[in-house]
């Protein structure tokens, strides 16, 4: 039971976390709990999708199946918290005057419903396949330890889901002017740490081969292994010892978003209408 | 003309060691056991394992230190490459199973 519950939980803290984000980003949006609900439902879908079919995904493209699947996951991931943090810098004003104002209904935040409904559905679809195939190997196993695995499971899942709130509710101390600057904050390093994740695994399937020299180690301090590192990892992308290419790949997320962020914002302001 | 030097050109690419120069490591996985599970492999040079997973059910090939996730499901194999590593003990296992799946890697 005990190792059902540790492997459930260590998985379900990525998607938790980014759930707790996501909601604490569609503060008063009509819709979200829809948005967020099917994110989740499609994940679980697709989770269990991926999981039966991960042979044939593994084979393809001479093995390296997996993990140009997993890259390509995560960098739609990165394409929608892009367009979200690009649409939240022309309307985040207006949505948080929203938010301010009676009712709490945040109407402008529709729009971007979908992008972080998908990126709910990745995150859950990647932790998930995992999940899956390790609970399906120990129901293969059968006999008592069945019951144990549905226990260990489900507790994790609940863990899992403490965290999403714990996330969302700390999110939400914050002023209502300030949050939405703060999820923006919080978007951009997650979708910077998932660029660098996609690149680990266009290395590990023989593309990218370049600058994979670890630049620095910082082990002595938090290990990627831990809870800690594995909270930091998803939070900020931390790594304990990151190569070059996942550096440079973590930077220009950062610097794409931000100068797209401004380029949008920038002819409001000349008008002086912001 | 075009021809053969085209021929020449494929001729010499051909010629070029793959970036794996040494032969893949296989690795079995067997009743949650790696076998070997101590694999040596040549610093600064990239290496491949073949993982054959002889179990019923999956397991993931993780290991934080070599920066590997890579599910093998029951009766598959996987290639799994290893980049040029520092002189140094980078331990893996099997996920899935961990009180028994533990091997390292000894880059040397």
């Amino acid at each position: 039971m005990i190792s059902s519950l540790i492997i459930v939980f260590r998985e379900v803290i990525e998607a938790g976390l980014i759930v707790g984000i996501v909601l604490a980003a569609t503060t008063g949006v009509p819709g979200r709990a829809r948005a967020v609900a099917g994110g989740v439902l499609a994940g679980v879908l697709g989770a269990c999708l991926v999981a039966a079919f991960a042979g044939e995904i593994a084979n393809l493209f001479q093995g390296s199946g997996q993990e140009l699947f997993n890259a390509a996951i995560l960098l739609l991931a990165v394409a929608m918290l892009t367009w979200h943090n690009v649409w939240m810098a022309s309307h985040g004003r207006e949505m948080a005057r929203e938010l301010k104002a009676a009712g709490h209904q945040v109407k402008t935040g529709e729009r971007t419903l979908t992008a972080l409904s998908v990126v709910v559905g990745v995150a859950v679809l990647r932790e998930g396949s995992e999940v899956v195939l390790f609970l399906y190997g120990i129901a293969a196993q059968g006999g008592t330890t069945a019951a144990a695995m549905v226990t260990g499971g489900g507790l994790g899942l609940a863990a899992g889901g403490v965290i999403s709130a714990l996330m969302y509710f700390g999110l939400l101390t914050i002023p209502a002017g300030k949050l939405f600057q703060v999820t923006s904050g919080l978007i951009t390093l997650l979708a910077a740490g998932m660029a660098a994740q996609a690149v680990i695994y266009l290395q590990n399937g023989g593309w990218l081969e370049f600058f994979t020299g670890t630049v620095w180690d910082t082990g002595w301090l938090v290990q990627d292994d831990s809870i800690t590192g594995r909270l930091l990892h998803t939070l900020i992308g931390y790594s304990q010892a990151p190569n070059g290419a996942q550096l440079i790949a973590y930077g220009a997320t950062i610097v794409m978003i931000v100068i797209l962020m401004r380029m949008v914002n920038a002819p409001r302001q000349k008008h002086g209408h912001a | 003309m075009k021809k053969l030097l085209l021929g020449f050109v494929l001729t010499a690419l051909a010629a070029i060691p793959p970036v794996w120069a040494d032969e893949p490591i296989v690795v079995h996985l067997k009743n949650h056991k790696f076998s070997p599970s101590v694999i040596k492999v040549k610093a600064n040079k990239p290496s491949m394992i073949i993982l054959f997973n002889d179990d019923g059910s999956a397991d993931e090939f993780d290991s934080s230190s070599l920066k590997i996730e890579r599910v093998v499901p029951g009766h598959a194999k996987a290639n799994i490459r290893i980049r040029a590593l520092a002189p140094g003990k980078y331990p893996f296992m099997g996920e899935f199973n961990a009180s028994t799946a533990q091997g390292v890697v000894i880059a040397e």
